[in-house]
């Protein structure tokens, strides 16, 4: 049986973080350079007098001046002002300073840069410095209850780390929950072929399948694994009696314990995938599978033959961002089993959020926080990585 | 193939039992999973309208099992009976729902201003910052969406200190823009990818300046975009409950840290805290219902084309 490569949708797909260059490539905003490569003739906009230069190059300047002499001041006199607040507004300030020093220096290329500084500057400020910042704390033994303060301890944290069980455990804990994605996406396949068939009512369906995911997870904690699980009154515990569960705790031993959690986890979240999965098979050409039938082959074959590889690079995003988002699974085994019994459900975000809000230990959550951090880093680049040689192979 | 009403193959309809097996089955399986959505919903409106013993003896059926109460609406202040009383419980709920409303709203609209416009630059413009080019831009945005909320969570918490920011709604505003950010940018890339350069460069043609073009002539057609990635933003805001319940404590609590922090005093309120559970899904609800076409084409942004 032979696809039909045009009908692919999986051409159009990947996890494309990195983009191909955009269509028009005439201007480069560069930093360093004040040549301008807007194409002869782009009009007098773009000629600039010195005198607005000279305006813009000092606006930045005086600007960058104010920024560091607000840090300073705020080193040097830090028990008059109560806040860091006032760097803050600096760094604001000096961002309009920026954006408008860059329109009045390069003119149309100082207008395009603009589209890109807000955000720029905003990530820069909220994820560079923190991460850092984290960094540092991590080496630090800091624990808010005492009154001893910070103290650089190297790296003592990641020694205690290397040897604690529980973190460990967390850890075999997210292989655990990682896995139960694979079940989910069989699920989400199936949920998504059967609002792909003829039906009648497919808006209902489709709005009823999706409400899972709209629900806010603590209170879905609450409704389903406070309530539903409940183990003397509970639906669904009186459900397990009637199947022949005798004493249906759901979370009280491990293995069931963590396959409650997992359940919760997929049923907020099967609707995710189940919606990447079914807009690829919308997308998918009816051509190929009408070729496919005439070529005499049934439902099974068709499915196994056509539609499933046709449809792998979608099922590769959906998958992959469905377990970078499992990767931040925290709130509902906070809420339902606190990572109990005895630590046995609980992923690394929860473990951490323990460890701060129970030991209020600071610096060595951090120390977790960062090294969990380097670690999917890496899983997830391979995973990326592993995916796109994946998808180039079967198709 | 584009009219696809009730269109069976052949081979279908010319062995009508198996035709009539597959179309069981099939409606059998959708029946099942939407028992599986909808009854833990149905089991928390249910309840909030229970007595202690309805909730005990495990009732399902109003009228029939039980005599439905507004118990659990009384306890929030909001039955009919109660709603002009004054409640301290009803305050502290509305407190905590417009904080949840200004917190979503306002990180979403945030994300979605600075994110369509670096969306737009990098689709449009080439960019080289030092030695970052688009490409790289492109994915240090996107690579936010991969950092878990527990590693900024704690450096968070010590910076928020110092700068004052510490339990303030603005504070919650920054940390959740930053994490609706990235997927902003990739369903608003995605759109204005779709739309031709040529209108923009007729625009200019006409004398627009290049924010003219943007604002005339892209922004309307990007709008359901726009809708799309604000709503898929408000959803992950307003059931956001990891920063939330580190980063708040009296003035900017949401409703999910609301809702969490009862379960653990003296007991469950049942009826009580299904009134609750059911307050802080209702706003979702009814926006997923209404706007599922927008919600479904924020999610599938990017992943087929």
């Amino acid at each position: 049986m032979n696809r039909g490569p045009a009908a692919a949708p999986g051409h159009a797909f990947q996890l494309r973080l990195r983009e191909e260059p955009p269509k028009r490539a005439e201007f480069v905003a560069d930093q360093t350079s004040t040549a301008n490569q807007w194409p002869a003739g782009a009009g007098a906009y773009d000629l600039i007098s010195p005198a607005r230069k000279r305006l813009g190059w000092t606006l930045m300047a005086a600007a960058t001046l104010g920024l560091l002499a607000t840090i300073v001041f705020e080193i040097l006199y830090r028990a008059e002002t109560e806040t860091w607040r006032p760097a803050v507004y600096a760094y604001v300030l000096w961002g309009v300073a920026l954006g408008i020093g860059q329109v009045l220096t390069r003119g149309e290329d100082g207008q395009r840069a603009l589209f890109l500084l807000p955000a720029l500057l905003f990530t820069i400020a909220m994820v560079i410095f923190p991460t850092l910042f984290g960094f540092y704390i991590a080496l630090t033994d800091w624990n808010l209850s005492s009154f001893s303060g910070r103290k650089f301890n190297g790296l003592d944290n990641f020694w205690q780390m290397l040897g604690d069980p529980y973190y460990r455990n967390a850890l075999f804990n997210m292989v655990l929950y990682v896995l139960a994605v694979a079940v989910e996406y069989v699920i989400a396949f199936g949920l998504a072929l059967l609002l792909n068939a003829q039906i009648r009512a497919r808006k209902f369906f489709r709005v009823v399948f999706l409400m899972p995911l709209m629900l806010s997870p603590v209170a879905v904690s609450w409704m389903i694994g406070k309530s539903l699980m409940e183990y003397r009154f509970g639906p669904a515990a009186t459900l397990a009696r009637h199947l022949g569960w005798d004493n249906p705790a759901f979370f009280s031993d491990p293995i069931t314990a963590r396959i409650s959690i997992m359940i919760l986890d997929a049923w907020t979240f099967i609707p995710f995938m189940m919606i990447m999965l079914l807009a690829g098979l919308q997308a998918m050409s009816r051509e190929v599978l009408e070729a496919a039938r005439v070529d005499g082959a049934n439902a099974w074959q068709t499915f196994w033959q056509v539609t499933f590889p046709l449809m792998l690079p979608v099922s590769v995003t959906a998958v992959i961002l469905r377990i970078i988002f499992k990767l931040k699974l925290a709130d509902i085994i906070i809420t339902v089993t606190s990572g109990g019994p005895g630590g046995a459900t609980d992923s690394v975000s929860s473990f951490i959020y323990r460890e701060y809000r129970d030991r209020s230990n600071v610096g060595y959550g951090t120390m977790l926080a960062m090294a969990y951090l380097v670690i999917i880093v890496v899983f997830v680049t391979w995973l990326l990585k592993i995916a796109n040689r994946f998808v180039r192979n079967v198709n | 193939m584009s009219v696809q009403t009730t269109n069976y193959t052949v081979s279908e309809i010319s062995s009508p039992a198996s035709f009539i097996t597959s179309r069981v089955f099939i409606y059998g399986a959708l029946v099942v999973w939407a028992f599986i959505c909808l009854f833990p919903i149905y089991w928390t409106i249910t309840t909030s309208f229970k007595s202690a013993v309805d909730v005990t003896q495990g009732h399902l059926i109003p009228f029939v099992d039980f005599q439905p109460d507004w118990k659990g609406w009384r306890s929030l202040g909001l039955s009919p009976d109660s709603i002009f009383e004054t409640s301290t419980v009803r305050d502290e709920f509305l407190k905590r729902f417009m904080n949840s409303v200004i917190t979503s709203v306002g990180a979403s609209s945030l994300a979605i201003i600075i994110g369509s416009l670096a969306a737009y630059g990098l689709t449009r413009y080439r960019y080289k910052f030092a030695w970052f080019r688009n490409e790289d831009i492109s994915f240090f945005f996107l690579s936010q969406l991969i950092l878990p909320p527990v590693v900024l969570a704690l450096p968070f918490l010590v910076l928020y200190r110092e700068v004052g920011l510490l339990d303030t709604r603005l504070g919650l505003i920054l940390l959740y823009t930053l994490m609706v950010l990235p997927i902003v940018i990739w369903i608003m890339r995605d759109q204005f990818n779709s739309i031709p350069v040529e209108l923009e460069e007729a625009a200019l043609v006409d004398g627009l300046s290049i924010w003219g073009a943007f604002f005339r002539i892209v922004m309307p057609i990007a709008l359901p975009g726009m809708v799309a990635a604000f709503i898929l933003a408000m959803v992950l805001c307003w059931n956001e409950y990891f920063f939330a319940a580190l980063l708040t404590s009296t003035d900017a609590k949401t409703i999910p840290v609301m809702v969490a922090s009862q379960t653990g005093s003296q007991g469950i309120n049942w009826w009580s805290m299904a009134a609750l559970a059911t307050a802080a899904i209702a706003p979702l609800a009814v926006i997923g219902i209404a706007l599922e076409r927008y919600l479904i084409m924020g999610m599938t942004a990017g992943a087929v084309k």
